[in-house]
């Protein structure tokens, strides 16, 4: 049996956040009653003509220089010729052989924290087709014509991904960038955003590419994981039985979770592509380059490299933090505050640590604490409760100054970490701050030496068993009087006091911290 | 007599309140209802609507409005879109077609307080020589019946020569406006490609098409070209260049114009063809012009560049003649492909139908670089022959046509010679030069046309030298029997 090696490629299809259509003035929003945003053009009436929508043009540059590519000075649209009832002309106005954009690459970071670089051949721009309808109608069919004319960037990589794992990586990759140059919506369901993959294997370590096959129209990253891992079994199970895998598109049904032949190679249609005679030639200068590389936001590259350097933060937090634009607005926001209340409040936490007047380096030291604390709470007790209430970052409940402020009291050691979690929780449900919380309800840490002491001398005067048996060397005994105490104390005893104040009551003995 | 008159003459009379242009229009619609019948020059007459914009272009004289065209009746070739009046494009398929929009043309003529009176029959989709090829039937030349009138701006021309209305819109692929000029004895001009807006013009092959007027005379063309020339936003491809003052240059001195002989246009032409350019080259020299032999080597290659370039252009531009938003739809489609195939079948006739297929073939997977590909790198060649050439002259003159008006049926069943009567007309095309059509003389009793050829944008100059030539010759103001 041989040893199989998977070649992917995708062609993802974004569509770009113009107002208006890429060649007329018809309105793009989606979810308009049926034929509501189709005007003459968009219905191909006799006599019509395209006019390009500049702001297409522009999105697909910032791509372009998004990924490092060449932007083509002069590009060419062509009419791509089928008929079908939802392409209204008869042909759809793509590019072809001179694409807007070309050569470009893309770092991916995969789940075990490798980087992969997939080359993207090009970018281009086209129009949609509208849509067939077939619900509730008998004996007919019904066409919507409001999303023929949307812009679309189609976006080819090479075949460079070897698993359905990278495949998808590089999806995600591509739907954080065009977030971030706020180009697409990368509203899957919708359908602004979705790939065709085409899927080949071929015996490891020859050069030679297997034939492939080209899964249409994959609206999801799940769809497109199980669409391939369904269509790789299928070839190699085609091809150890002694069969050939031929070129071909197919589907991928979701209900069945299977992929079938839509249709082959000899009966794909010739598209005939031309120059279309209707539009010039695009032309694009220097000074429309750097217009538009002024508009280039920090890149997701560029903004998980800042975090790791600033914040010290590992590369696999840094990458998830600046997964989206939002996300790492939402993270630096709260680190913000965070340093902010402590520059004004004078660091009491870290004074009781010993801390005294922090130098330079001390200051970057505690503001990567800082940062580090704010980077686990915000992919963990965060994320989990957007996800559970299935909320965008933009509408959090709890905003990046609540959130600083609850991380506040744990870095001035007001409350533990594990009591801020309930804060957190209560913060999420009443929308009150963490001060409010922990002063309604008595969560305040106990951070009085006397007071603590105190707990300890009649938690000792209590346990003498147990005091007798520490001093004669049981030292696992040190946590038992650390649990009496937190138990008494509600679990509210600043624990590092705790741990300095026990050992000194219960006197030499083992130094086991808490 | 009113339809004598031109469109200068008419534009003083109504200023004058000598004539309303309720009046004209009157006078124009009876004579098309009198003499329309033998010529089939109209598809559409729009006599109610022409009546009502004629009394509103008499209001606005009234109260003191002054343009040129205002109040002056029209006919507009069936292949612009004209809102709320059928647009049919000569065809079966857009028979029942009401166009919802005016084409920026007839917008702009609108504008301008020009009346329109009907619409002018044509080739179907514009794909004819001869007019013969529209599903209403042939249009009938004015100067001999039995004789075509030329395509596939026939109707325009027709109409134009026959007097139902000073002008008229045409439009010119390869040579549809200036060949039936010079068939039917009118000033026929195809402006540059990009100077007037193909936007609402139903397109046959949009790297060729330009829309263009029928007149009698230079002057007049000059007066509609300046309502019709100019930017359009709706168009790409129109250019955003002045519109210079056409009326204004028509009385320029042509000292020193240096106009150069088509060599190419006058090999095989029968001598008393060729004799009739050779007597307007001696009223150009009279007016002080220099004449010079110049060759453009790749001219020859014309026809067969055009009949690539064209109908792959066409192929895919009537696509969207599928029966399913508007035109025609067979009855009781069984399923899509059903409704696709027997709306298109039914729809288009037998001329259409071959330079669909030719384009079809010329864009395939295998045949696309041998004929398309090609086609276009020869189309290359005659514009840089074309441009080297206006590096020594100003203007390129030639006949329009190789013969004078041909027999209704004498060509329709053989396509190719069909189509070498564009072959002096086709160059300026795919060069996307102006060209002009003048009446030059007349060979057994039917007119001929002498054409000029300019640099991209010499309207101007190219309707000056017309109109100087004009003024030295009366073969513009022949009018055909029964029409005078």
């Amino acid at each position: 049996m041989a040893d199989w090696e998977v070649v992917i490629g995708l062609e993802i299809h974004a569509q770009l956040a113009t107002k208006s259509k890429i060649f007329s003035g018809s309105a793009t929003a989606y979810g308009a009653p049926p034929n509501t945003q189709a005007n003459l053009v968009d219905l191909a009436y006799p006599g019509v003509l395209p006019v390009l929508n500049a702001e297409a043009v522009r999105m697909a540059v910032k791509f372009g220089l998004a990924i490092g590519a060449s932007v083509a000075r002069r590009s060419v649209f062509a009419r791509k010729n089928y008929f079908y009832p939802d392409l209204p002309k008869g042909y759809q106005i793509s590019q072809y052989e001179l694409p807007v954009v070309k050569q470009g690459k893309l770092a991916v970071m995969l789940d075990d924290g490798a980087v992969k670089t997939v080359g993207i051949t090009r970018a281009h721009l086209e129009e949609d087709a509208g849509k067939s309808l077939h619900e509730g109608l008998v004996h007919a069919s019904g066409i919507d014509l409001n999303r023929a004319g949307t812009p679309l960037l189609e976006i080819v990589s090479e075949p460079d991904m070897r698993s359905a794992r990278e495949a998808v990586a590089y999806m995600k990759k591509i739907h954080t960038l065009v977030r971030y140059l706020e180009i697409c919506d990368g509203n899957m369901q919708e359908g602004s955003f979705r790939c065709d993959a085409n899927v080949s294997v071929r015996p490891r370590g020859r050069e030679k590419f297997g034939t492939r096959a080209e899964i249409k129209n994959l609206n999801s990253f799940r769809f497109v994981e199980k669409a391939i891992h369904f269509e790789v079994a299928r070839q190699i199970e085609l091809l150890e039985s002694g069969g050939t895998v031929v070129q071909e598109t197919r589907l991928y049904d979701s209900d069945k979770d299977e992929t079938r032949s839509m249709r082959s190679k000899e009966e794909a249609n010739d598209y005939r592509y031309f120059p279309d005679p209707d539009l010039l030639p695009v032309h694009i200068d220097e000074a429309f380059i750097d217009a538009v590389r002024a508009t280039l936001p920090e890149l997701p590259d560029e903004k998980a490299a800042r975090f790791a350097r600033d914040f010290g933060l590992s590369a696999y937090d840094a990458g998830v933090l600046s997964a989206s634009r939002e996300l790492g607005a939402y993270f630096e926001a709260v680190v913000g505050h965070l340093s902010a209340t402590h520059a004004s409040h004078g660091r009491p936490g870290m004074a009781a640590q010993g801390l005294r007047e922090a130098g330079t380096a001390e200051r970057n030291a505690a503001g990567t604490t800082h940062a580090k604390l704010a980077a686990n709470w915000v992919m963990g007790e965060l994320s989990s409760a957007l996800n559970r209430d299935n909320t965008d970052i933009t509408a959090s409940r709890v905003t990046p100054a609540q959130l600083s402020g609850l991380l506040a009291r744990i870095v001035d050691q007001t409350i533990s970490g594990k009591i801020a979690k309930d804060v957190f929780e209560a913060m999420w449900s009443e929308g009150r701050s963490a001060d409010h919380i922990i002063e309604a309800s008595g969560l305040k840490q106990i951070t009085d030496s006397g007071a603590i002491e105190a707990v300890i001398d009649a938690v000792i005067a209590a346990n003498p068993k147990q005091l007798a048996d520490y001093r004669s060397g049981k030292d696992k005994l040190f946590g038992f009087f650390v649990g009496q105490v937190m138990k008494a104390t509600g679990g509210k005893a600043n624990p590092a006091q705790l741990n300095e104040l026990l050992k000194a009551k219960l006197g030499g003995g083992p130094s086991e911290p808490v | 007599m009113l339809h004598t008159l031109s469109i200068g003459e008419l534009g003083k009379s109504l200023k004058s309140g000598q004539i309303s242009s309720v009046e004209l229009t009157r006078h124009f619609l009876s004579r098309i209802e009198r003499l329309n019948p033998a010529l089939n020059a109209l598809t559409t007459l729009t006599a109610e609507q022409a009546l009502a914009q004629a009394a509103a272009a008499d209001a606005r004289i009234a109260a003191g409005v002054q343009g040129p065209l205002l109040g002056i009746p029209l006919i507009h070739k069936d292949i612009f879109c004209t809102d709320g009046v059928r647009t049919s494009c000569g065809s079966r398929m857009l028979d029942n077609f009401i166009a919802p929009y005016d084409a920026t043309v007839v917008a702009r003529l609108k504008a301008a307080g020009a009346v329109m009176l009907g619409k002018a029959n044509m080739d179907e989709f514009a794909m004819g020589s001869s007019n013969e090829t529209s599903f209403y039937g042939p249009v009938r030349n004015p100067w001999d019946t039995a004789k075509v009138p030329g395509g596939s701006s026939g109707g325009s021309a027709a109409a134009t020569a026959a007097r139902l209305a000073p002008f008229a819109t045409g439009t010119d692929t390869g040579g549809s406006i200036r060949q039936p000029a010079a068939l039917t004895g009118v000033t026929g001009l195809k402006p540059t490609y990009g100077r007037v807006s193909r936007y609402g013009m139903i397109a046959f092959a949009s790297s060729l098409d330009q829309a263009g007027v029928f007149a009698r005379s230079a002057a007049d063309a000059a007066l509609v070209l300046q309502a019709m020339a100019g930017f359009d936003p709706k168009d790409s491809t129109s250019v955003d260049t002045p519109v210079p003052d056409y009326p204004a240059a028509l009385d320029g001195a042509l000292d020193g114009l240096k106009i150069g002989l088509l060599r190419e246009f006058f090999e095989g032409l029968e001598a008393r063809n060729s004799a009739l350019i050779h007597d307007a080259l001696k009223i150009y020299r009279s007016l002080g012009a220099t004449t010079v032999e110049v060759s453009l080597p790749h001219l020859p290659l014309s026809v067969p560049t055009y009949y690539v370039v064209a109908p792959a252009e066409c192929s895919s531009n009537l696509s969207r003649f599928d029966g399913v938003r508007f035109g025609h739809r067979c009855e009781n489609p069984a399923d899509l492909m059903d409704l696709y195939k027997r709306s298109r079948g039914e729809g288009f006739g037998a001329e259409v139908k071959r330079r669909i297929m030719t384009g079809t073939y010329v864009l395939s997977a295998g045949y696309f670089d041998a004929y398309y590909l090609k086609a276009q790198k020869v189309r290359r060649l005659i514009t840089d022959d074309f441009r080297a050439a206006f590096a020594r002259v100003d203007l390129l003159i030639g006949p329009t046509t190789p013969t004078p008006a041909f027999a209704i049926g004498a060509k329709i069943d053989d396509p190719v010679t069909m189509y070498l009567n564009d072959i002096y007309t086709i160059g300026a095309n795919l060069a996307g030069l102006p060209g002009v059509s003048l009446p030059c003389g007349f060979v057994e009793g039917l007119p001929m046309g002498l054409q000029l050829i300019g640099p991209h944008f010499s309207e101007a100059k190219l309707l000056n030298a017309a109109h100087r030539f004009q003024e030295s010759t009366d073969w513009h103001r022949r009018a055909p029997r029964g029409y005078d």
